[in-house]
């Protein structure tokens, strides 16, 4: 079986500084894989040259057996992968239910079209009031977006990600800037709405990564050195290394 | 915009009343219209009128860059004007025979030709928003602009070309030659492209335009091209904008330099900012507005322009959400039912604010016609009073009020932003 995602030998420049420096990675169908690293270890990068924000500087990017090296964001998208943003990344001045929509409209054949209206799409209108009850924002339907709170906003952000029916999700610091029972909220709400398909996230609260991950790639300095499971990363002499053993043992703890 | 949206959710289902309710303030919109020359019947209200329906198309079209689109042009006059100079080409050759075409159908020929200028410079100018593409509107507005002298074949040079639309083919005994035939063609063409629009904007194109003013790249990853959506709203926008000027040419039937170069252009930003660009109807508020200004503020003051300047300027800094947010900000206190908590603040505000502008205003006209006036004439007449420009005590009397006024409509503002605060918060009182 072809993999989700398939990085070789994986490269990127910015001017003489190798951010990413050949990382090889596979990512299994169905699979939930966390991406972890110290900071500047260029796991953020590495998340916009599979989605195509960057362009690559070598090697080759495969989603579902599918070169997808070279291609605009909007095009990756159409291939079945969303991902969500570090730092929310959402359509401020449209209400929450807006929002949703406006990640339902490709994925369900809109396009580019003038001659549909929107309020008149009941298929569509339905499709994004159940996104909105998936995402525990009901009440919350007609808000401006950008009034919302953090947390609703984060979660927002996971609805708009997952409404065009991606089956590759990628979610890049999901709870990050959340309080305990906030980040305990996200991790049901991630776990829901990503049952059956591909995850991978970044993020730093290793209880979330070991709470939801099948496998962990550590990377850094822009090289995996580690792509296990939580057992064998937990383990690894090399990881211990790179993180000075103290996120880790936090974990333990 | 939240009024308008309620009713579009209730239209979805489709009952006949729904329906009735969906279409209703296109109807009462249209009854309007038709009703408005009997009450304003008099020729210079007709020419109003008309000068206001057109920049109302031009307006609304205006802000499906601007409010819907994210995108501020500097140059958008290029694309009405266009529309405006091939219709009147297109009027000299229907005249000379050469062509038969229904005068009311020209606009739409105008619009046509705005969206092929508009594919062409949206095709590059559309590929990045902001500020770059704010500096190539500018580019290509001054441009066209100059080329208007240069490309006379075209443009007429400096005195333009002029056609004459009576002289089109009758229909229904029509020829255009009075003003009010020529009123109602251009009532029809507001009500068409205004609802075309507003049905626009509730399109998926329309909502994404929105998407991607908000967040381009967030529109990218949900698998639309940023390029492509502006590229759409950029060619509808220009399509409306030639209808503003097919209508034009129908109206005054005399195309110049004036329809395409960065004045136009400044004063359509102008009216659909003042207007707000937050609303639909925002735009529509605007073009009545400075129509209104423009053609009878004019007749009193020989220095509206500075005062429609100053407007702009507090507006921006004050307003930004222009007439129609200010309208809409009160929705909010009506449906909690605390509107009349704001009615004294208000009051005790603005009749000091009011006294404030009017001092202001005095201390302008004052020193204008003391300078301006032709030698000798030191009488002057303002707010039904006259008296002596070069005298001290007009003087005295404006800057007494301003100073005045202004003190005491800043020790009340509090007060008001008190009222406000209360008025808008769900605790009831």
């Amino acid at each position: 079986m072809t993999a989700a995602i398939e990085l070789m030998d994986v490269r990127k420049n910015f001017g003489l500084a190798e951010i990413i420096r050949g990382v090889d990675l596979r990512i299994e169908r169905a699979e939930r894989h966390a991406i972890i690293g110290p900071n500047g270890a260029g796991k953020s990068t590495l998340f916009n040259l599979i989605t195509g924000k960057y362009g690559l500087t070598g090697g080759t990017i495969k989603l579902h057996g599918e070169d997808v090296g070279g291609l605009k964001p909007f095009e990756i998208s159409r291939r079945g992968l969303s991902r969500s943003f570090q730092i929310t990344n959402i359509f401020a001045n449209m209400t929450v239910f807006e929002n949703l929509r406006c990640g339902l409209l490709w994925s369900m054949g809109y396009k580019y079209s003038f001659w549909t209206l929107v309020d008149r799409q009941s298929r569509l209108t339905e499709r994004a009031e159940e996104l909105l009850e998936q995402i525990n924002l009901g009440d919350r339907r007609d808000t401006i977006a950008g009034v919302l709170t953090y947390a609703e906003q984060r979660a927002l952000e996971i609805g708009i990600t997952i409404a065009g029916g991606a089956d590759v999700i990628m979610l890049d610091e999901p709870t990050a800037g959340m309080s305990h029972s906030e980040t305990a909220a996200m991790v049901q709400l991630i776990r829901k709405v990503t049952e059956g398909k591909t995850l991978v996230m970044v993020e730093h609260d290793m209880g979330v990564i070991f709470d939801v991950a099948d496998r962990i790639s550590v990377l850094v300095y822009g090289e995996i050195i580690e792509s296990d499971t939580p057992e064998v990363v937990r383990a690894s002499a090399k990881v211990k290394e790179a993180y000075l053993g103290s996120s880790l043992d936090e974990a333990d703890a | 915009m939240t009024a308008i949206k309620s009713t579009d959710r209730a239209a979805a289902a489709t009952s006949g009343s729904a329906v009735l309710k969906r279409f209703a303030p296109w109807i009462i919109a249209a009854l309007f219209l038709l009703f408005l020359p009997v009450i304003f019947a008099s020729g210079s209200a007709l020419t109003i009128m008309n000068q206001m329906a057109i920049t109302i198309v031009f307006a609304l079209a205006y802000n499906m860059l601007l409010g819907q689109g994210g995108m501020l042009s500097f140059g958008h006059a290029v694309y009405m004007g266009l529309g405006g100079f091939f219709c009147v080409h297109l009027m000299n050759m229907v005249a000379a025979e050469e062509w038969f075409l229904p005068i009311p159908l020209l606009p739409l020929f105008g619009g046509i030709f705005g969206l092929a200028f508009a594919m062409v410079i949206g095709f590059f100018s559309t590929r990045r928003a902001g500020t770059v593409f704010a500096m190539i509107s500018l580019g290509i507005g001054e441009l066209i602009a100059a080329c208007s002298i240069i490309i006379v074949v075209f443009f007429g040079g400096e005195e333009g070309i002029s056609g004459d639309r009576t002289m089109g083919p009758e229909i229904f005994g029509l020829d255009f030659g009075s003003q009010i035939e020529v009123y109602y063609l251009t009532a029809a063409w507001l009500l068409v492209s205004a609802a075309a629009m507003y049905f626009y904007s509730r399109t998926p194109i329309g909502r994404l335009a929105n998407a991607v003013r908000d967040n381009e790249e967030r529109a990218e990853f949900l698998g639309y091209s940023q390029r492509y959506v502006r590229l759409i709203s950029f060619c509808a926008s220009g399509f409306f904008a030639g209808i503003a000027g097919g209508l034009f040419a129908i109206n005054f039937e005399i195309l110049t330099e004036e329809n395409l170069n960065l004045v136009t252009s400044g004063t359509i930003l102008l009216i659909t900012f003042l207007g707000g660009v937050g609303f639909f109807i925002g735009p529509i508020i605007g073009a009545i507005f400075f129509t209104l200004l423009q053609t009878v503020l004019s007749l009193y003051t020989e220095i509206w322009q500075l005062y429609v300047g100053a407007l702009f300027v507090l507006t921006v800094m004050f307003f930004p959400g222009g007439m129609s947010g200010l309208l809409f900000m009160h929705v909010r206190p009506y449906q909690l039912g605390k509107l009349n908590i704001l009615f004294l603040p208000y009051l005790k505000t603005f009749l000091p604010a009011t006294a404030a502008i009017l001092g202001g205003v005095g201390f302008l006209e004052i020193a204008f016609h003391a300078k301006n006036a032709s030698v000798g004439d030191q009488m002057m007449t303002l707010f039904w009073l006259t008296f002596d420009s070069h005298g001290l005590i007009p003087w005295l009397v404006c800057v007494l009020l301003a100073i005045v006024g202004g003190y005491l409509a800043c020790r009340m503002a509090p007060l008001l932003r008190d009222a406000w605060d209360e008025a808008n918060s769900l605790v009831a009182n």
